[in-house]
């Protein structure tokens, strides 16, 4: 670990202003990833701009949706009473994340923002573009049962680790972002990249970009949503698949759809090929079978060390039947 | 009152709890220094050259030890501990230097700014049962034979009517301690201090006393506490060296080195991956006419360690044609050591499924099927047991677990099963020495033994207060000091029976000597070395595992609702801290059977999912219900205390009635650790 400065802004006009200027600078928050990261090697900014204090740490209702501060704790929006009866999914999601410790620290800007678990990017003694651009893919070839299907590269197989990610996605969120040219918005499922040629850049957002308000729309389907993940122990385990999913179903016909799948790709997946098929078909386990098929019709899987990620086809295809299929009978 | 068999609450809990028990790392010590370690980062070649310009520049950095540039230290049968006397690497987060500084931080960044380039060989690191340069260790780290031929195996393969010839494997394991290893070393006046998170005080004393040419007098080793060792600390390991090659180095200056936990993946030892040829011969009515088990693990090219995963399958059933192997795989790794119950854990996983699939093409009951190949006496030996009462505990078990009605059901969205499968772990002695004092009403008893968490700290004073017929009060004990007699390295489950033992032996000498009115400084000791293995018996603990599992019909996730242990393992000394000892056991079994895997990449050679969130260790979640109940056994053979050794009997058996029981669940067979979902999920309709 290097020595660095640590700056506690006056407001967040002042914190982009600093790290925009400093190209070494990086935002803190609850520093449940970026701790780590500086401890492990993987990064050496040389000043740390806290900006739990500059943005809105509360919940405020906003036209029948709500405006989420981007310093609010990860368990206080869990276990919000809105974000439960309006979009359970989100409450589900942060909840199956990490453990209480961790929620408590992790803000709402940072959970979507963390950065992969792929045990090669940790690792700063093996090769990895992310980490270090040019140096190679460890993972291609190595041990692949935790990364992407749908969406990866010849530089990058990573996938996203976030689940509250994954229901912001499916449930049609927009981050507010402040910059020194101003403040702008971003819809959600826009905020994460594929890796492309550079899988540096985890989202769009560039340096100085500072997350100020994680915004949900009103949404009455949002209402009938849920989270499930699919991982290797009962706790503390990042996301082998996962859905996120809001349905309407009515007279059996299925009326409008949301789906949204993590663990299988650089960004949290919103699944828009496997809506369009669900929207006016029968609430069946066929269609919802169809559906997530459509969605996946283009995965490529990898061989690995360890057997490969090619069960993730199968395993998405078969958690998605299950999660509609439990929203349609038990409507919340 | 007898003080042995009562539920008395760990001595040192209130410490623990409150954060006052002081570890290794925490030395009331004035002015420590820091040493930070810096390993390879290839796995097979020589340093050609070390840059440490930059390091040393930085303000506070004291000292930096390089490959060829510290104080020479002499050869010990551990080659590992031949640490930094040139720059060869044998694998991949081998040490190969270490800075001192007065902080922590500084040290942390003067080693990220030390330099290394390698002449680079090539590796070996890709661990295969078919490989061609597989040999046989020349004998097992118990001291028994490496191979066992009884009868003619093939031949009842050929001619039984039911046969079994499948293979299993077993994942590499890291022990994974919570309290990572950690060592205070400190050189004055020509002696040596270290506070060493270690499982025997006196294995590291006389060991660090070799490596560095010292008499046994010059060093002390401290250790009151330690948070779990599970066999990772049972031996020293390099960093102790290495902390001690620091102190030497600065005179006077207290040296504070704890391994990050990345570090514990490549330094301290692990569970080698095992392959296992299981083969069962067996007529119409389920008796077994052959059992046969061919064992493969690797070892690192540094220093040769064998997994007897062969050893239970002799003792286990009863059968005239026998046969077990072990051979070995050379790669260019970190080393092996002991993790929890080497050999009967991983070793008791293939032949416990292998079981579980001949009952099922019998058409019998597993229980049934274990009951009728109950031998009389030891197969491989030719001794009685001292006690052998596994049908007890498969019985009392079938019994409490509801095992009659088993037939597999769905519960909504899951499919549940059952399974079982036997445990089993050897009974030991070792040597050691006890001291007994009497001061002002009190007795001070003395023994260099270590509480890892497992309860020395409070049964060893309940096997005192009986011993000299007083009060549990009045005894005061002292452990984990080698200013205290000699004693055994906490480990192969010996600690209660041998310490017990020296401790009975010692307050007879002391009332025969002093009878009840003793003086104060009236002070007796007494030793008990016997050989390890019983001259006249065969003597093992036993057990019988149930499992329920159950698994989602659509996602194929996997969860252990209840997990129940039935063992015959002696007397039990103290229930609270027994149970315990078999439930944590038990747990670590079943993290074992769904979850622990390092991910060793033969590319690199080294364990990639080196930490706490990537390696898997069960969480409470997935623990949820894990009991544990014994027999009251009396075993007068085994040792004057009827105590066998409880530490590792848990885990065994653990991992092959979670298997058992998905297979009941699922009709899905899995034979490699860890059960994982994906290796279900084609199985499912």
């Amino acid at each position: 670990m290097r020595p660095f400065d640590y700056r506690t802004p006056a407001n967040a006009v002042t914190a982009v202003q600093a790290v925009t200027e400093h190209p070494a600078a990086a935002f803190l928050g609850g520093g449940t990833n970026l701790l780590d990261h500086l401890k492990l090697g993987i990064t050496h900014p040389d000043l740390l701009v806290d900006v739990t204090s500059v943005t809105a740490d509360t919940i405020e209702d906003f036209q029948g949706g709500l405006l989420i501060g981007a310093a609010a704790r990860n368990s206080d929006i869990a276990a919000d009473y809105r974000v439960r009866t309006r979009y359970p999914a989100l409450a589900e999601a942060l909840l199956s994340g990490a453990s209480g410790q961790l929620r408590n620290m992790a803000t709402a800007a940072g959970n979507p923002l963390q950065r992969t678990r792929c045990p090669y990017f940790q690792d700063p003694t093996t090769p990895c573009n992310k980490r270090r651009p040019g140096s190679g893919c460890a993972a291609i070839g190595g041990f692949t049962r935790g990364h992407a299907i749908l969406g990866a590269s010849t530089h990058c197989v990573a996938t996203h680790p976030s689940d509250m990610a994954v229901a912001l996605t499916a449930l049609d969120a927009t981050v507010h972002v402040l910059s020194a040219q101003g403040e702008r918005t971003i819809p959600f499922a826009e905020l994460h990249r594929l890796p492309g040629a550079d899988p540096t850049r985890d989202t769009v957002l560039d340096h100085g970009d500072l997350i100020t308000l994680i915004e949900l729309p009103y949404s009455p389907i949002a209402r009938q949503s849920r989270y499930y993940k699919v991982r290797d122990r009962a706790s503390f385990a990042f996301a082998l698949v996962s859905v996120a999913a809001a349905l309407t179903v009515t007279d059996g016909v299925i009326s409008d759809a949301r789906l949204a799948f993590g663990g299988i790709a650089h960004k949290p997946w919103r699944a828009n090929r496997a809506e369009q098929i669900l929207i006016g078909e029968p609430a069946t386990d066929a269609t919802y079978r169809l559906a997530a098929e459509h969605e996946l019709a283009d995965a490529r899987t990898l061989d690995g060390l360890d057997g490969g990620n090619a069960f993730k086809v199968p395993l998405l295809i078969r958690t998605v039947v299950s999660v509609l299929r439990r929203l349609a009978e038990e409507p919340r | 009152m007898s003080a042995i068999g009562q539920d008395i609450p760990r001595r040192d809990g209130y410490a623990k709890v409150t954060g006052t028990a002081t570890y290794a790392y925490e030395a009331d010590v004035d002015n420590a220094a820091y040493c930070v370690l810096l390993q390879a980062s290839i796995a097979r070649g020589q340093v050609s050259e070390i840059d440490i310009t930059e390091a040393l520049a930085l303000p506070g950095v004291l000292t930096i030890l390089t490959p060829g540039q510290v104080e020479k230290i002499h050869q010990v049968d551990d080659t590992e501990l031949y640490v930094l006397q040139d720059g060869e690497v044998d694998y991949r987060g081998q040490i190969i230097g270490a800075v001192v500084a007065d902080t922590p931080e500084i040290a942390h960044h003067a080693a990220s700014l030390v330099h290394f380039s390698y002449h680079v060989d090539e590796h070996d690191s890709t661990f295969s049962p078919d490989r061609h340069d597989l040999y046989k260790p020349d004998r097992l780290g118990t001291g028994e034979p490496t191979d066992t031929k009884t009868g003619d195996i093939d031949a009842a393969m050929r001619k039984a009517p039911h046969t079994i010839t499948q293979t299993y494997t077993t994942a590499t394991n890291h022990n994974n301690p919570m309290e990572p290893h950690a060592t205070t070393a400190l050189w004055q006046d020509d002696a040596l201090i270290l506070w060493d998170s270690t499982q025997g005080v006196h294995a590291v004393r006389t060991t660090i006393a070799q490596v560095f040419g010292l008499d046994t007098d010059q060093v002390r080793v401290i250790c009151p506490y330690v948070g779990g060792g599970f066999g990772a600390k049972g031996e020293p390991h390099p960093h102790i060296v290495v902390a001690t090659l620091a102190a030497r180095a600065l005179p006077g200056r207290p040296i504070r080195l704890a391994l990050t936990r990345a570090q514990m993946f490549a330094l301290v030892g692990y569970r080698p991956p095992t392959v296992q040829h299981t083969r069962l011969a067996a007529d119409e009515h389920g008796t077994l006419t052959g059992i046969a088990l061919a064992a493969v693990n690797q070892t690192a090219r540094i220093t040769e360690f064998t997994e007897n995963a062969g050893s239970p399958t002799r003792t286990m059933y009863a059968a005239p044609n026998r046969a077990t192997s072990h051979r070995l795989v050379v790669l260019d790794v970190a080393v092996p050591t002991w993790m929890r119950a080497p050999g009967e854990c991983p070793g008791m996983f293939g032949p416990e499924v292998a079981i579980d699939e001949l009952a099922e093409a019998l058409g019998v009951d597993p229980i049934d099927l274990r009951v009728r190949n109950e031998p009389e006496v030891d197969p491989d030996s030719g001794k009685p047991f001292s006690s052998r009462n596994l049908v007890a505990c498969l019985r009392e078990g079938a019994d409490r677990f509801g095992w009659a009605d088993r037939a597999p059901r769905r519960d909504g969205d899951w499919l549940v099963g059952t399974g079982v499968a036997a445990s089993v772990f050897p009974a030991f002695t070792m040597q050691a020495t006890a001291a007994i004092r009497y001061d002002q009403g009190r007795y001070i008893v003395e023994i260099g033994a270590a509480d890892l968490g497992t309860g020395a700290w409070t049964v060893l004073p309940q096997i005192a207060a009986d011993a000299l017929e007083v009060p549990l009060e009045q005894i005061d004990i002292g452990i984990g000091d080698t200013t205290y007699p000699r004693a055994s390295v906490a480990g192969g489950s010996t600690g209660t029976a041998t310490w017990g033992s020296a401790i009975l032996t010692a307050a007879e000498a002391f009332r025969d000597k002093f009878g009840d009115d003793p003086d104060d400084g009236d002070e007796m000791e007494g030793s008990i070395s016997k050989p390890p293995f019983h001259e006249d018996y065969a003597t093992y603990a036993f057990g019988a595992q149930f499992a329920e599992v159950r698994v989602h019909a659509d996602t194929a996730e996997i969860r252990v609702p209840r997990l129940l242990g039935v063992f015959a393992a002696g007397r039990i000394v103290n229930p609270r801290t027994a149970r315990s000892q078999f439930t944590g056991g038990m747990t670590m079994g079943l993290s074992m059977a769904l979850h622990e895997s390092s991910s060793l990449d033969p590319r690199f050679g080294h364990v990639i999912n080196h930490d706490l969130a990537e390696y898997h260790i069960a969480t409470c979640a997935d623990a949820t219900n894990v009991e544990a109940h014994w027999i009251d056994e009396h075993d007068p053979h085994v040792n004057a205390l009827g105590v066998k050794g409880i530490g590792e009997i848990g885990i065994v058996g653990t991992a092959a009635a979670i298997v058992n029981a998905a297979h009941h669940a699922t009709g899905v067979r899995v034979r490699d650790l860890p059960l994982t979902l994906d290796k279900l999920l084609p199985g499912l309709p």
